[in-house]
C-alpha cells in the first residue's frame, strides 16, 4: 500500500518536473521582471504608508489626497478625461475598424498601415504637431482668419486635451478593435439576414455582440493607457486639465516627496487594476491575447436589459435607414462608410504631414505655410552637441533594448506555447503586466530602486527601464506567431536527426524569424519613443531624444523641433515598414 | 496468438515488448507485443482511438512508454531520444520544412548525421529521381502539389536509410486516385529499398491492399495479427470480421441437432454449420459469412429469407440489401448475370454450411 503511494508520488513528481520543464525558458524573465517591475511597484506602494521620517504606517498620505481639494479635483479629473477618451476612441473608431474589417485583405494590409503610423509615431511628434495646428497663431486659427472668422481659443483647455488625447488612443483603439471584427464570420450577417433580419438588426443583434470583446478590450486599453498620460495634458491642455501623472512628476521632481507620489500612484494603480478586473470579470482577461472570449454563464438578467437595448438600437437603425435612404440614395449609402472612415484616417495622419514643412521654414516661427524654405533648421539639429549626443544614446539605449527584450520575450514565448502547466497563465499575465500598469508608475518605482543602486543617469538604467515597458510588446509579437508556429516539424527534425539545439537553430527560429524581427523593431521603438522612464532616469548630459525635446516643449517652441520631429518619424517608420514587412512573410 | 506469430522470424528488426501508455485514467495502449520482422511492411490498422498512433509515436520515441520495452535490431531502445534513434517517420502531413526547398528538407537528415558534402548532393539526387522529382529540387514545398509533397517526404526518409520506417496515415490528405498511385509508389520502394515500414491507417482497403501483416487494434490494443487474407478470410472476433471487409454476423447458441450435427440456433433461424466451422466455436457464438458467400434464390443448405429494401451498384459488383423478419439487414452479393431484384420483393438467401467463420 505504501509502497503504491510512494510510487504514485515519485511518477507525479516525475510527470510534474517534466511539465515544468520548458518554463524554465521563461525564468530569465520572470527573473528581471520581477526585480525591476514588481519589487519597485510594491516598493512604491509601501512608500505610500509609511511615514518618511519614522517609517512607521501612516494613512496620512491618503488622507491628504482627499482632504486637499485640489488633489482631489485632479484625480476625478483624470478619471473624467480618461473616461471620454476611451469614449471618443471608442465612438470614432468603431466604424472605420468595421470598414477596416470588410476590406479585401490586401487593400486592408494598406489602410491598416495607416493607422499604425500613427500609432507607433512619438507622442511628443503628435503633441508638438497638434501644438502647430491648434496654436493661437497655428494652422486652423490660420485657415480661418485668412477667411475672416474669429480665432478661437483651442489650446490650453479642455479641448485641446480632448484632441490630442483621442487622437493618440484612436489607434490602439481600432488596432485592438480589429482583430475580433476579421475573426467575425460575416455569412453569420448573412444568414440573419436570410432569416429574416433588416440590415440594422443583423448587425446589431449579430455582428455588434460578436465585436463586443473587442470593442470591450479597447475600451479598457485605451482608458489605462489615458490614466497614466502627462505630454499631452501639460503641454495642449491648462492647469483645470493637469492630470494625474502630472502630480506625481511634479512631487517628485519638485517636492521630493516620494510618499506622497507613491499614494498618488496607487490611486492610479488601483484604478487601473480595478478596471482591468473588472474587465477579467465580464469579458475575461484572455481576450486581450487574442486567444478567445471565454464565455461567461449567468448574468441573465444584464444579458436581457443588453438585448433589449440593441433591439431598441436596431428598430432606431432601421428608422433612420428608412429616414435617410431617400436623400442618400443606394449609393450615397455604400459610399457613407468610407468616406468617413477616410474623414477618419486623414485626422490620424494630418499631424504628422503638418509637421514636415515647418520642419523646412526659413522663419525662426512656427507659421503656416512657411514663408520660404531653408534647411538650417536640419543644420541647427545636425551642429548640436547635444542634440546629436542625445540622438546616439537614444539609438544606443535602444538597440541594447531591442536585443534584451528580444531575447527574454522569446525564450518565455517559446516556453509558454506549448506549456499545459497551470502557471501558464500567471506567467503570461505577468508579462503582458507592464503593458496594463501606468508607465509613470513603473517609473517612478525604477527611479526610487536606481537612486538605491546608483543606476540614475546610467545608460544601464535607461536600458533596464525599457525592457520592462517593451517586453510585453516584444511578447506578444513573437506569441502571435509562436502560436502558429506548427510543432509537428519540430518533431520531424528530431525524428530525422536533429537535437534540441540543432532542431531551435535551423527549424523553430528560421520560422518564427518574422516574429523576433517584429518583436525586435517594436521594442527598438517603444525605447527610442520613451520618455517617462527617461524623464527620471536620464538627465543633464545623459539625456535622450525624447527627454530632449520634451525639455525643449516645455521651455519654448521653435522649428528645431520640427526638424528632430521630421527625423524621429523617418526612422520609427521606416523600422515599423521592415517589421511589417517581415511580420507578414513570416506567416 | 497467431500461427504466423509463433514461427521464429528469420531477423527481428523490431520487437515491442510489453509496451504501455496511459494519460491518467485513459488507457491509450494495454501492454502490448509485437515483433516485426526486417523487410517486412506491416499495418496497423483501426478505428480512431485504437491506440495505433501511440504505438507508432511510442516507436519512434515522441511519446514516453509508461512501461515496456523497445528493441530495435536487439538493442534496447526505449530511453533513446528521438534524434538519435535509427527511425524515419513519415508524418500524417507530411512536415515538410516550408522554409527549405526541396532539396535542402530530404538533405536535412543527412546534414544532421555529418554527412560530407559531395556524398550528401549525390545521395539528395539519387532520393529524389526515386520519386521522380529529380527536376523539382530547388522549389520550396508550397510551389508543389499534395502528391508531390507525400514524394518529397518519402524521399526524406528513404534517404538516410533508417532500420525502421514508420508512415503515420501517410495518404490520408488526397484524394481517392492519387492515394490509390502513391500505395503502388510506396509498395514500389518497399521491393526496392527492402526496407521494414510500419504504416498506419484506418483504412482497410489500404491495408488490405499494401501490407505483408496486418496488426488490427481495437480499445487500446491488439485485436488480431495476421497476413490479409488470413484476417479477411478466419476473422477471430466480431469487430475484426466487421471492420475489414463487408461482414453479415449472426448471433446465436451452438447446439447439436437431432443427428448430433453442430447447429447454431438464432434468433432469425436454425443453422447448419460443418464440422470445420463449428470446431472453432463453443457456447454463445457469432457466425460471420461474406456477402459473397451468400447467394440470392440460389443453392445452400441454410436458408434465411427476407425483403430486398436496397440495391447497391459499386461497378464491379452490385449488393442487394435484405431485411430480415427480426429487423436486422444483410448484405448480399449478386451472381454475375443476374438482374438486381425490384425493391419489396420476398428473397430466399442460401448459403452452404461450410461457408463462413465462427467466433466466439
Amino acid at each position: 500500500m505504501s509502497a503504491a503511494i510512494l510510487h504514485g508520488s515519485a511518477e507525479g513528481g516525475l510527470r510534474q518536473r517534466l511539465r515544468f520543464g520548458p518554463l524554465w525558458l521563461a525564468a530569465p524573465g520572470i527573473a528581471f521582471l520581477a526585480v525591476f517591475f514588481i519589487y519597485p511597484v510594491l516598493r512604491l506602494l509601501g512608500l505610500s504608508v509609511q511615514d518618511a521620517e519614522t517609517g512607521a504606517w501612516t494613512g496620512d498620505h491618503y488622507a491628504r489626497i482627499v482632504d486637499t481639494g485640489v488633489y482631489f479635483r485632479v484625480l476625478m479629473g483624470t478619471f473624467r478625461i480618461a473616461g471620454l477618451t476611451a469614449l471618443f476612441s471608442l465612438l470614432l473608431g468603431y466604424p472605420l475598424a468595421y470598414w477596416l474589417a470588410q476590406l479585401p485583405e490586401r487593400r486592408r494590409g494598406a489602410m491598416v498601415l495607416a493607422v499604425m503610423i500613427p500609432f507607433w509615431t512619438s507622442y511628443l511628434v503628435k503633441t508638438f504637431a497638434w501644438m502647430v495646428i491648434l496654436g493661437r497663431n497655428g494652422v486652423i486659427n490660420g485657415i480661418l482668419s485668412a477667411g475672416g472668422l474669429p480665432a478661437p481659443e483651442m489650446l490650453h483647455n479642455e479641448f485641446g486635451v480632448m484632441v490630442g488625447m483621442v487622437h493618440a488612443m484612436l489607434p490602439l483603439a481600432v488596432l485592438t478593435m480589429l482583430p475580433v471584427m476579421t475573426g467575425i464570420d460575416r455569412r453569420l450577417v448573412q444568414a440573419a439576414e436570410t432569416l429574416g433580419a433588416a440590415p440594422g438588426h443583423a448587425f446589431w443583434l449579430v455582428y455588434f455582440q460578436l465585436s463586443l470583446p473587442g470593442v470591450a478590450a479597447a475600451g479598457l486599453l485605451t482608458f489605462i493607457s489615458s490614466l497614466g498620460f502627462f505630454i499631452v495634458p501639460a503641454l495642449l491642455g491648462g492647469p483645470q486639465q493637469t492630470m494625474l501623472a502630472q502630480l506625481i512628476i511634479t512631487q517628485i521632481q519638485e517636492m521630493l516627496n516620494w510618499a506622497f507620489a507613491g499614494a498618488l500612484a496607487t490611486f492610479m494603480l488601483v484604478s487601473a487594476l480595478v478596471t482591468c478586473w473588472v474587465y477579467d470579470r465580464v469579458f475575461g482577461l484572455s481576450t486581450l491575447s487574442g486567444e478567445g472570449a471565454r464565455r461567461k454563464t449567468g448574468g441573465g438578467g444584464m444579458r436581457k436589459a443588453g438585448q433589449r437595448i440593441l433591439s431598441a438600437l436596431a428598430a432606431l437603425t432601421a428608422a433612420a435607414a428608412r429616414v435617410t435612404a431617400p436623400v442618400l440614395g443606394e449609393r450615397g449609402r455604400d459610399r457613407l462608410p468610407a468616406i468617413y472612415s477616410t474623414l477618419v484616417l486623414v485626422f490620424l495622419v494630418a499631424p504628422a504631414v503638418v509637421v514636415v514643412p515647418i520642419a523646412f521654414t526659413s522663419s525662426p516661427f512656427l507659421d503656416f505655410p512657411p514663408p520660404g524654405y531653408s534647411l538650417k533648421w536640419f543644420e541647427v539639429y545636425f551642429g548640436s552637441d547635444l542634440w546629436l549626443g542625445a540622438t546616439l544614446r537614444s539609438f544606443g539605449v535602444a538597440f541594447a533594448t531591442a536585443i534584451l527584450a528580444t531575447l527574454v520575450a522569446g525564450l518565455a514565448a517559446l516556453a509558454l506555447a506549448r506549456s499545459t502547466s497551470r502557471w501558464r497563465g500567471a506567467i503570461f499575465a505577468l508579462f503582458l503586466a507592464p503593458m496594463i500598469v501606468p508607465r509613470i508608475v513603473i517609473a517612478v518605482g525604477l527611479f526610487y530602486l536606481f537612486a538605491q543602486i546608483g543606476l540614475v543617469a546610467t545608460d544601464l538604467g535607461l536600458i533596464i527601464g525599457h525592457t520592462v515597458l517593451a517586453l510585453p510588446f516584444a511578447f506578444v509579437a513573437i506569441a502571435a506567431v509562436v502560436k502558429g508556429h506548427d510543432w509537428r516539424l519540430d518533431q520531424a527534425a528530431a525524428t530525422l536527426g536533429a537535437n534540441r539545439v540543432q532542431t531551435l537553430m535551423r527549424v523553430t527560429v528560421p520560422l518564427i524569424r518574422g516574429g523576433l524581427v517584429a518583436a525586435f523593431l517594436f521594442a527598438f521603438i517603444t525605447s527610442f519613443d520613451e520618455l517617462t522612464v527617461a524623464i527620471f532616469v536620464s538627465g543633464g548630459v545623459k539625456t535622450t531624444l525624447p527627454k530632449q525635446m520634451w525639455d525643449d516643449m516645455i521651455l519654448q517652441l521653435n522649428p528645431t523641433l520640427a526638424s528632430v520631429s521630421v527625423v524621429v518619424f523617418v526612422i520609427v517608420m521606416a523600422l515599423l515598414l521592415i517589421a511589417e514587412r517581415l511580420r507578414r512573410s513570416g506567416r | 496468438m497467431s500461427p504466423s506469430h509463433g514461427t521464429a522470424p528469420p531477423a527481428c528488426k523490431l520487437l515491442v515488448d510489453g509496451l504501455t501508455k496511459s494519460y491518467g485514467s485513459v488507457v491509450a495502449l494495454q501492454p502490448t507485443r509485437l515483433e516485426v520482422p526486417a523487410g517486412e511492411f506491416l499495418t496497423l490498422l483501426g478505428p480512431s482511438g485504437s491506440g495505433k498512433t501511440t504505438l507508432l509515436q511510442m516507436i519512434c520515441g515522441l511519446v514516453e512508454p509508461n512501461g515496456g520495452r523497445i528493441l530495435i535490431d536487439g538493442r534496447d531502445e526505449t530511453r533513446t531520444p528521438v534524434h538519435k534513434r535509427d527511425i524515419g517517420l513519415v508524418f500524417q502531413h507530411y512536415a515538410l520544412f516550408p522554409h527549405l526547398t526541396v532539396a535542402e528538407n530530404i538533405g536535412f537528415p543527412l546534414r544532421m548525421r555529418g554527412v560530407a558534402a559531395s556524398d550528401l548532393d549525390r545521395r539528395v539526387r539519387e532520393a529524389l529521381d526515386m520519386v521522380h522529382l529529380g527536376h523539382l529540387g530547388d522549389r520550396f514545398p508550397k510551389e508543389l502539389s499534395g502528391g508531390q509533397q507525400q514524394r518529397v517526404a518519402l524521399a526524406r526518409c528513404f534517404v538516410y536509410q533508417p532500420s525502421v520506417i514508420l508512415m503515420d496515415e501517410p495518404l490520408g490528405a488526397l484524394d481517392k486516385k492519387l492515394r490509390e498511385q502513391m500505395q503502388y509508389e510506396i509498395k514500389r520502394l518497399h521491393r526496392e529499398t527492402g526496407a521494414t515500414i510500419i504504416y498506419v491507417t484506418h483504412d482497410q482497403e489500404e491495408a488490405l491492399a499494401m501490407s505483408d501483416r496486418i496488426c488490427l487494434m481495437n480499445h487500446a490494443r491488439i485485436e488480431q495479427i495476421g497476413t490479409p487474407h488470413d484476417i479477411y478470410a478466419r476473422p477471430k472476433t466480431a469487430f475484426a470480421a466487421d471492420f475489414i471487409g463487408v461482414s453479415n454476423i449472426f448471433r446465436g447458441r451452438i447446439q447439436q441437432d437431432d443427428g448430433g450435427a453442430p447447429i447454431l440456433v438464432t434468433g432469425g433461424g436454425r443453422f447448419r454449420l460443418s464440422a470445420a466451422t463449428a470446431a472453432s466455436g463453443r457456447g454463445e457464438a457469432s457466425l460471420i459469412v461474406r456477402p459473397e458467400q451468400l447467394d440470392l434464390d440460389g443453392e445452400g443448405d441454410n436458408e434465411v429469407s427476407g425483403q430486398v429494401v436496397d440495391t447497391v451498384y459499386a461497378g464491379s459488383e452490385t449488393r442487394v440489401l435484405v431485411a430480415l423478419g427480426d429487423q436486422s439487414t444483410i448484405t448480399v452479393r449478386l451472381r454475375r448475370g443476374m438482374s438486381p431484384p425490384p425493391l419489396g420483393d420476398r428473397v430466399a438467401v442460401r448459403w452452404r454450411s461450410d461457408a463462413g467463420v465462427l467466433v466466439s
